[in-house]
């Protein structure tokens, strides 16, 4: 038997209901882990070491009711931006270093009520700002292959946690690859949704019209499984979709026959690693091979996505935070005489230099004499760009591609320039522009050893459809047990 | 330039950030590079778009008017820096 913490999702519930193991068992063996890697990772912001504890010791009862739920006794870890009530959250900023949520997001509920036992809140780019974790203010999360290099962002810390075993699954949230991007690079499965398939009350708004959380697991059969448990309406989200959730468990042995899968030639451009390349087209052969027909498909706007993303998602961004202003919650400077100096003095110490550079982006793309040059013009490339999607799912039923175009760089390659870390994101951003589902599953390795996924995207509520084809994909490349080796250094 | 130094510390006055010279120094280069880059939207004709702020068209999402629980006082000041048991407390205004 594999050892309890590098167990999946569906392996460890098996052993569960077999009574071979107990949800104690389980979370101990996670906690062992954490004990043993965890200073080399920097997966976790918090941990909730007793709580979960706890937490299991309720589960092994419940399960002994017979009134278990669904995700009973599962260790499961939280990217740090969901709100847990009694359980500090941070956003990876210093600014909320100190805040203890009163309520619990609706996806934390909804694991909660599912059995699911917390481990812990883990770590991020600031505000989710971020493609590598190292806007984090409480240090980077590593990349489990190599810790050398980075895990990529921004839920970074929940690709790393689940790569190491310190975790069996976690929940992240993805603007703008921020799901897809750190699975792609930690080489586990992550599942960004349709906008509005989950409810975002208690995520803490990053950009409220791109945010959107979603399971970052070992294996497909997992991110099935806990979308099922996340996903639907809310009342408390007036942007969450009342339409009845799926068994997204159903399709995933289903062949591809009868699907045409599109490649967007835009994808495989100039600058596009070639590992990267080779990766994914091997992996698009083996989709042939289970059925699929492939189709060349063209989006012309793919190149103007970051463009657009990076006015928008600023612009919300700075509206957004301004909440953080130093009264209700948060970091105060007691020193300030006048409440003009409190808010600029909390928010100056409060922020990271990236939270900063986005809030005076957003700010003066919003401002007066700018607002139609950058904000209305991207919102208008965010239409051709949705434009693009629609006339493409016209032609076929999914987009293949890869997630990003670099395997993990080193960390501080980038940390100079702002600028080329936001290019990276060019494949992962016309998804969130268009509030598409997204997936990244694991489809090889560069020649260095590091984790290279691919990309399936489909139309609004697809997600079943990416789910059968990532499924297909993962039993075919046989590569879903590998895990780093996290030797000691 | 795209933007100067000047423009930055305005900016970062309405959205009420106080940069030090160096961030305004290092701020200033790093945005003229990222709204250059932006720029690049200007190649598309736009004329006439209808711009795009939700990705799905949901219409205005309406409830009953039901009375609910509502989080109690207590709770909602234990994160303040600082409050008086009834409200989060200020420097003053006036």
């Amino acid at each position: 038997m594999d050892q309890l913490h590098s167990l999946s999702l569906t392996a460890a519930l098996a052993l569960l209901d077999k009574g071979e193991v107990s949800a104690v068992d389980l979370t101990r063996a996670v906690l062992a882990r954490i004990d043993a890697v965890e200073d080399r990772i920097g997966a976790y912001i918090t941990l909730s070491r007793e709580h979960a504890l706890t937490q299991a010791q309720e589960a092994d009862r419940g399960r002994h009711a017979g009134t278990a739920g669904p995700l009973c006794g599962l260790p499961i870890s939280i990217k740090d931006v969901l709100c847990t009530r009694g359980l500090r959250t941070t956003c990876g900023s210093r600014i909320l270093e100190s805040f203890v949520p009163p309520y619990d997001a609706t996806v934390v509920a909804r694991l909660r009520a599912a059995g699911a036992v917390l481990v812990g809140k883990t770590n991020m780019d600031e505000f989710a700002m971020g493609s590598s974790n190292e806007s984090s203010a409480f240090g980077p999360a590593r990349n489990p292959w190599q810790t050398s290099h980075i895990c990529g962002g921004s839920s970074g810390g929940s690709a790393a946690a689940v790569a190491a075993g310190e975790c069996l699954a976690s929940i992240g949230t993805d603007t703008g690859g921020s799901i897809r991007q750190p699975a792609s690079h930690c080489g586990v499965v992550g599942l960004k949704p349709t906008y509005g398939r989950v409810s975002r009350y208690g995520l803490v708004a990053f950009a409220s019209s791109l945010d959107q959380a979603g399971p970052l697991t070992k294996t497909v059969e997992d991110a099935a499984l806990l979308l099922g448990v996340i996903a639907g309406h809310d009342p408390k989200d007036s942007t969450s979709v009342d339409r009845p959730v799926p068994d997204y468990r159903a399709a995933l042995t289903d062949g591809l026959k009868g699907l045409t899968l599109g490649i967007p030639k835009e994808y495989f451009a100039q600058g596009l690693d070639p590992e990267v390349e080779a990766a994914v087209r091997h992996g698009i052969e083996v989709l042939r091979e289970a059925g699929a027909d492939t189709v060349d498909i063209s989006l012309p706007h793919t190149e103007y996505g970051v463009a657009a993303y990076y006015l928008i998602a600023p612009a919300e961004a700075s509206s957004n935070l301004a909440r953080f202003d130093g009264v209700r919650y948060g970091l105060r400077d007691k020193e300030a005489g006048t409440l003009y100096d409190m808010y600029r003095r909390s928010r100056s110490r409060g922020f990271g230099s990236e939270v900063k550079r986005r809030i005076i982006i957003g700010t003066y793309a919003l401002s007066s004499g700018y607002y139609d040059a950058y904000y209305r013009k991207a919102s208008q490339v965010r239409a051709l760009i949705g434009e693009d999607f629609r006339k493409a799912f016209a032609r076929c039923d999914a987009l293949v591609s890869p997630v990003s175009p670099i395997p993990a760089w080193k960390l501080g390659e980038k940390a100079a320039d702002p600028l080329s870390m936001y290019l990276t994101d060019v494949l992962t951003i016309p998804n969130n522009l268009a509030g598409l589902p997204g997936i990244s599953v694991p489809c090889g390795f560069s020649g260095a050893g590091l984790p290279i996924g691919l990309q399936v995207q489909a139309a609004h509520f697809e997600e079943e459809k990416l789910l059968r084809i990532a499924a297909n994909l993962e039993r075919r490349l046989g590569i879903v047990g590998r895990r780093p080796e996290l030797a000691n250094p | 330039m795209k933007i100067t130094a000047e423009e930055v510390e305005y900016v970062a006055g309405l959205a009420r950030l106080e940069l030090t010279p160096d961030e305004v120094a290092a701020m200033t280069g790093q945005l003229d590079r990222i709204l250059t880059y932006a720029a690049k939207l200007n190649e598309l004709d736009t004329t006439g778009i209808e711009p795009v702020t939700h990705a799905l068209a949901i219409r205005n999402a309406f409830r009953p008017d039901a009375v609910q629980d509502s989080l109690p006082r207590e709770e909602a000041l234990a994160n303040a820096p600082e409050q008086n048991g009834e409200a989060f407390v200020v420097p003053r205004v006036l």
